[in-house]
């Protein structure tokens, strides 16, 4: 009986003291690492890739802009030429 | 809308030079850092796609089965705008993705399906363009096809497993990141939003005057 008490005891603060090393912090940094023995996705900078991506945004609207404005000026121009042939017609007449 | 046009260029430009200062203050996301600022225009510019695809859609579908020549104008309009949003999001997701994933591409659900999307909607431009007569009829459909992609891109991340964060960093981003991000990411929402409407009407505006430039053609030959 005082075996059967001592067993349950034991395997108690086994299954206990499992737990509690379970929830332990991770040990503490023993050394410190250089920047460029860091995987390569870590040693990249941020910076350039924000910049490049808003960058990249107002270019193609910048683009998109200047293109519908080309095109505008383009149907004028035509518009402008054809009223003019049109009149100079009529002014023949 | 003319009326409207010149208050919502000064509005839309102001926005988008206030947008970088609420983004800059916005705070940094804990694992991603910096590059995590993306997310503040890369999600804008796809609503801004989608809601193009939606409008290019809708317009196709009304002038295919009612023959409206502005439908069919506002249809061109908003396929071209299709196009140049897609552009935008799919340059600056891999510019995240290189940082955050390690990597530029995966072909995953999500981006090969946003990349099919985008691929559907140049062959829409092209169509248009080079397909000579009847091609609006075919290019019309096609949107139609494109704008029911548009729900299964959206739930991709949601229904396969893919490394692509799900749709609800949106809606809990208030929660998580604060009301600064929040801010900044609804502020750069609507100066996209803004810039939609504005280049749409842009757009269509072009497309009437060759209209009216066409009319003027075919009364001098006659």
């Amino acid at each position: 009986m005082v075996m059967r008490r001592v067993l349950i005891a034991i395997c108690s603060m086994v299954l206990l003291a499992a737990q509690v090393l379970a929830f332990q912090p991770s040990a503490g940094q023993g050394e410190f690492v250089r920047i460029d023995q860091l995987p390569p996705a870590d040693q990249l900078r941020a910076a350039p890739l924000l910049i490049a991506a808003y960058a990249f945004v107002w270019a193609v609207l910048m683009f998109y802009l200047w293109s519908i404005w080309r095109r505008l000026g383009k149907v004028e121009l035509d518009m402008r030429s054809l009223e003019q042939r049109t009149a100079n017609r009529n002014r023949a007449r | 809308m003319k009326k409207l046009f010149v208050p919502l260029t000064v509005l839309t430009a102001l926005m988008f030079m206030y947008a970088p200062v609420m983004i800059a203050n916005a705070p940094y996301e804990a694992t991603m850092g910096l590059v995590q600022k993306i997310f503040y225009f890369h999600v804008p510019a796809w609503m801004a796609m989608f809601t193009a695809v939606f409008v290019c859609g809708i317009a196709s579908a009304l002038s295919l089965f009612r023959g409206t020549p502005a439908a069919d104008r506002v249809a061109a309009a908003a396929g071209e705008l299709t196009v140049l949003f897609g552009s935008i999001g799919l340059v600056t997701g891999p510019l995240w993705a290189r940082k955050a994933w390690g990597v530029w591409w995966q072909w995953d659900a999500r981006l090969t399906m946003a990349l099919l999307l985008e691929l559907i909607f140049i062959a829409y431009l092209l169509v248009r363009k080079y397909g000579g007569p009847g091609s609006d009829k075919l290019a019309a459909a096609m949107a139609i096809f494109g704008m029911a992609n548009v729900p299964f891109v959206y739930v991709s991340v949601n229904i396969w497993r893919t490394i692509h964060p799900l749709t609800t960093v949106v809606p809990t981003l208030g929660d998580k990141m604060g009301p600064r991000a929040l801010a900044a990411f609804w502020f750069s929402a609507l100066s996209f939003m803004l810039l939609f409407v504005l280049l749409l009407t842009m757009r269509v505006q072009l497309d009437e005057r060759r209209a009216e430039l066409d009319r003027l053609y075919l009364e001098e030959e006659e």
